[in-house]
């Protein structure tokens, strides 16, 4: 279960997800996910690697406290939360989840809605969160008439409106094109150096995975568990430079390594 | 594409929307004419098929007896639409709200709907005064649609968009009233514009089932009396008239259903968007 207690026990200072021998069977009997031991440290870059159907996304449902694990425990050991309003978490899921029949402004505005804030309040955290994205302009705006890339920017405004401590994003650039998909991995490192916030990252592409993360762990085949752990040691702040250097290439050959067994004994398709 | 292909698919589109018009008038022309002729060239006595000038005349002379007609029907129909589409919404709501009023009322409902209209409509006239029955009949036939496409749009949240809503901790009634009710608006709007044509069905069925009991004045209580009094171009007239109000009824529902979802949802959208 989730608890988000201040428990302050042995080895959680610092930490801002702990999880401990979760386990997640499905109702079909399937097992999806673990056990799988990780702690994610606070305002940390975690990248989660793995072959699809491996249980990263279940893996990300838990912590959000979406679904309940099976066996073991998620634990967000809440830091001073000061007198922030909302939730501690933030989703961003591979679709971007809009409300088709609302304006950008009032799809950002929902957490805070759905949380009571007054609109004086409200409005200057909408207003900062769209300038975050830049999308300022097209607050007025409806979802149909955005680009693939520029839903993603509101989809990533509206987990960020409530100033959440931890940032979730499952395999949130996927669909987009390569171009954009760039454009919008810089945009998140930039928002992830100035915010610090804890950001767990789910992704299949290796490439990705090395260029945002401090830390890429690498999950098996389901139910996942964890394969390998590869920490991304570079020069900060990273930049497109990093794309086309030797350590760069070097981390990709690590983490496809530490993949492939999962893909062993599977057809290519 | 180049400018000048665009204006010829321009003109493309829009002697294809000529064509869309021009065509079944002219179908409705030719047929007209058609009829005229038979009638003309065979004698036919207007009390055995009376000619389309003749039943443009009759509507003309009856306007008085006809149009009070029309209206009766007309707040029928809207009677028995109104109690449809509320009654089908919150019955939606509930079903959404409670699994066991649903397993318990869904299939009555059902009950309702598969059993012909026009054989429940004597009974509903023993029992209740004649106006209340006739309501009764066009909001019978009417609800079940709504009913129906509200839940199938009640159900049909995007998932990921429940998880945000439970990830915020949003209470019931948040979860209604900001993502299962907009959710579902198109298929409610679907429901009514059936609903709409159902109602007026529902009405004229029940006029002309009770047609015998004699109080009834709707169009379709004349089209009953003309029959018996052999008025056949008065029939035809009213019939013209009931098939007026169907596609008025269609076409505003319609209008409304555009005017409410044409910022978002796709089938209120134009193609090239």
């Amino acid at each position: 279960m989730v608890q988000a207690s201040s428990d302050t026990g042995a080895g959680l200072a610092g930490l801002s997800v702990s999880l401990r021998g979760v386990t997640k069977v499905f109702d079909s009997g399937i097992t999806a996910l673990g056990p799988l031991d990780l702690k994610v440290r606070m305002g940390e870059f975690l990248a989660l690697v793995g072959p699809s159907g491996c249980g990263k996304s279940t893996a990300l449902r838990l912590i959000a406290g979406l679904a309940a694990p099976t066996a073991g425990t998620v634990q967000i050991p809440r830091h001073d939360n000061g007198a922030r309003p909302g939730h501690a978490i933030g989703f961003v899921f591979q679709e971007p989840t809009l409300m088709p029949w609302t304006t950008v402004w009032e799809n950002v505005r929902l957490p805070l809605k759905l949380a009571r804030m007054p609109a004086a309040g409200a409005e200057a955290r909408i207003r900062e969160a769209l300038e975050r994205v830049g999308l300022t302009e097209f607050a007025q705006s409806y979802p149909r008439e955005l680009s693939g890339g520029m839903k993603m920017r509101v989809s990533l405004a509206r987990a960020l409106v409530t100033d959440p401590d931890i940032l979730l994003m499952d395999e949130p650039f996927a669909a987009l094109d390569e171009i954009t998909r760039f454009r919008l991995n810089n945009d998140l490192l930039a928002l992830w150096r100035n915010l610090r916030k804890t950001i767990i990252f789910v992704t299949h592409s290796v490439f990705e995975s090395v260029y945002l993360s401090q830390r890429v762990v690498v999950l098996t085949s389901r139910p996942g568990r964890i394969a390998a752990e590869i920490g991304i040691a570079t020069v900060e702040p990273r930049g497109e430079e990093f794309r086309t250097s030797a350590a760069y290439a070097d981390y990709c050959r690590k983490v496809s390594a530490a993949l492939a067994p999962a893909y062993s004994g599977r057809s290519a398709l | 594409m180049s400018a000048q292909a665009k204006r010829k698919a321009a003109d493309g589109g829009g002697a294809m929307l000529v064509l869309r018009i021009v065509l079944p008038v002219v179908v409705l022309g030719l047929g007209l004419l058609a009829w005229e002729l038979v009638v003309r060239l065979n004698h036919i006595p207007p009390y055995v098929l009376p000619g389309p000038v003749l039943v443009l005349k009759t509507l003309v002379s009856d306007w008085g007896v006809l149009s009070r007609s029309l209206l009766t029907t007309l707040l029928t129909t809207l009677e028995g639409f109104l109690a449809a589409s509320v009654g089908g919404i919150a019955l939606a709501l509930l079903f959404n709200q409670s699994r066991l009023v649903e397993y318990s009322l869904f299939p009555y409902a059902v009950i309702l709907q598969v059993t012909p209209v026009i054989a429940i409509a004597p009974l509903l006239l023993i029992y209740l005064p004649q106006q209340t029955a006739v309501v009764v009949c066009a909001w019978i036939v009417g609800f079940f649609p709504v009913l129906s496409n509200t839940t199938l749009g009640l159900n049909s949240v995007d998932r990921n968009l429940a998880g945000l809503f439970q990830l915020y901790g949003a209470s019931r009634l948040q979860t209604l009233r900001l993502l299962r009710l907009p959710s579902a608006l198109p298929y409610i709007l679907g429901g009514l514009r059936i609903a709409g044509g159902l109602s007026l069905i529902g009405a004229v069925v029940a006029e002309i089932a009770a047609g015998t009991a004699g109080a009834g004045s709707g169009l379709a209580y004349r089209i009953a009396e003309s029959g018996y009094r052999l008025n056949i171009p008065r029939m035809f007239a009213a019939l013209l008239l009931l098939s007026l109000a169907g596609i008025v009824i269609y076409g505003l529902l319609a209008l409304v259903s555009h005017l409410a979802l044409r910022r978002w949802h796709e089938s209120a959208l134009g193609k090239e968007s």
